[in-house]
């Protein structure tokens, strides 16, 4: 499998320095933390996605994010790459982030396009966590 | 050292430099470039003598006859000349076929074509480490069985099957049985005036040798006979049609004879390469060793290593060459049918990656392996959910995943 330059860089930055990379969790029970989670064991990949919101005007504001990618490189770099786009977006905006911008930012080959639909699963659903919540 | 370290022997090995230099003489104006086939002048009966010398040569590390050498593009079509060409020529006896679900696919494909054609075949479980026991075998015999094919070392996992009392009970039955060695050579010894085994595959290029020749080993007494997948010539007694490769021979013949003289001591030295391989990596928690440890051949390690996935360990190994059974490193997205056939479990398959060590390891590419592999499962554990879930005491089997 011929990876991007850009996968590459972003699985290896992301493991050798999780910290910087969002890589961790929160406490799924917290008011403020919506926990989205996709994927399988059995099917080689496992996504846990964590957004920390707070209420600002009339809309709600991801302030920080936190995940931890079970899969192949492409899955890694992906939710990697998502956690990026996510942070200081309303839900608002985070709800219209398509696959196809994480796929396009990675480079990813088209056999690796699943792993970019799983990230975008995983914000579907720490965003309809969290909005159970409020 | 250099880097990247190639660790993946299993897969094709180098060409040794001893074999390159016999190889070169057997190319250009200056070298052996002759016909084998040509009958009427000097450069025919040298290039000849070159091939039959390779002959000898294979057919003494595997003590045999050398008129039961016959030679193929490699260990594929060795493969499908014994399966097809067995199958058709004895389809009046029957129609049976038995082979097992961990072959390698020359194997499986060729099995699967003849059942296109009307042929019956049984695809045989191994047991958990990957062995086919005579006995599941012999179950399965009927009086319509034809031909009974099994490899000898898994290409996987390594393990060995015992095709000395499989080979027992198919000559009693007179059932033709053939295997497929190609990863035997120069691992394990072979003794086929003492096996009793009818057709057996042999590969080049798993033997230091070159690739694109093999070689199929034809029992004469018992005689066993073919009919040719391949027409034109009647070369290698009308089995196998097309001028013969000088050079690829005169190459698999050199290598099989450096197996010959020196296995004794490469297994030795392999093997304590390989233990030391795995003691390094046994205390790693949630590692598992795939197939059996002691009826394994010398430089096979599969290893799962739960819940990291076997392409990401890859990826953060980048200067090591491995092969995995993981689902993403295969162009089906489907996790390895070997190890799913010794009853893993689909997240185990995926974590899997096998190391093979080979002529040119070194203790220090060893030692260097190890301290990246260790560094790699703790920073991919680091950012597994499934690791957290473990080691929160959460047991996966009884959460309802998502299928993706």
């Amino acid at each position: 499998m011929a990876y991007s330059k850009k996968v590459i860089d972003k699985f290896e930055n992301t493991i050798n320095e999780p910290h910087k990379h969002s890589v961790g969790r929160w406490d799924p029970k917290e008011e403020d933390v919506g926990t989205g989670m996709v994927g399988a064991p059995a099917c080689g990949d496992v996504m846990r996605l964590q957004i920390k919101c707070k209420e600002r005007g009339n809309s709600h504001v991801i302030e920080d994010v936190k995940f931890k990618t079970y899969g192949c490189g492409s899955a890694i770099a992906s939710s990697s790459e998502l956690v990026d786009m996510l942070k200081g977006k309303t839900l608002e905006e985070a709800k219209v982030i398509k696959n196809s911008e994480i796929a396009e930012a990675l480079d990813l080959p088209p056999i690796k396009i699943h792993c970019s639909v799983l990230a975008e699963d995983s914000i579907r659903q720490a965003i309809e966590d969290y909005e159970s919540k409020i | 050292m250099k880097l990247p370290i190639y660790l993946d022997y299993a897969s094709t090995t180098p060409v040794d430099p001893r074999v390159l230099e016999v190889m070169k003489n057997h190319l250009s104006v200056e070298g052996n470039f002759g016909n084998p086939a040509s009958r009427s002048h000097s450069f025919g009966w040298k290039a000849e003598e070159a091939v039959e010398d390779a002959r000898f040569k294979v057919a003494s590390l595997v003590n045999c006859d050398t008129r039961e050498i016959i030679w193929t593009s490699g260990a594929t079509e060795a493969d499908n000349l014994a399966i097809k060409g067995v199958a058709k020529f004895y389809k009046s006896k029957g129609n049976h076929i038995i082979t097992s679900k961990i072959e390698h696919k020359a194997v499986l494909d060729s099995c699967r074509q003849l059942e296109r054609e009307g042929f019956e075949v049984t695809y045989l479980d191994p047991d958990e480490n990957g062995l086919i026991s005579p006995d599941t075998v012999k179950k399965v015999i009927t009086d319509r069985t034809i031909l009974v094919s099994l490899m000898h070392i898994n290409n996987e996992i390594g393990v060995i099957n015992d095709i000395k009392s499989i080979g027992e009970i198919t000559r009693e039955k007179g059932i033709i049985f053939h295997v497929d060695a190609a990863q035997s050579t120069g691992k394990v010894k072979i003794d086929l005036a003492d096996l009793k085994v009818d057709l057996m595959s042999f590969s080049a290029h798993k033997t230091y040798g070159p690739k694109g020749i093999g070689a199929l080993y034809v029992s004469r007494k018992p005689r066993v006979r073919l009919e040719a997948q391949i027409h034109g010539g009647g070369h290698e007694r009308g089995m196998r049609s097309g001028t013969l490769p000088t050079h690829q021979i005169v190459g698999m013949g050199e290598a099989f004879h450096i197996a010959n003289q020196e296995m004794e001591l490469e297994v030795e030295r392999i093997k304590g390469l390989r233990d030391k391989f795995w003691n390094g990596l046994k205390d790693i928690e949630e590692v598992y060793l795939n197939g059996d440890l002691e009826q394994r051949a010398a430089g096979f390690l599969n290893v799962s290593f739960n819940y990291i996935e076997g392409e990401s360990l890859i990826m953060a190994l980048k200067d090591i060459a491995v092969s995995s059974g993981s689902a993403c490193t295969s162009a089906s997205l489907e996790p390895s049918y070997v190890l799913r056939a010794l009853g893993l479990k689909d997240e185990l398959a995926h974590s899997s990656i096998r190391f093979a060590v080979g002529r040119f390891t070194t203790d220090e590419e060893i030692d260097h392996t190890l301290d990246l592999v260790r560094d790699s499962v703790e920073k991919l554990r680091e950012i597994s959910p499934l690791w957290d879930m473990y080691k929160d005491g959460i047991d996966m089997d009884s959460i309802e995943w998502a299928a993706n």
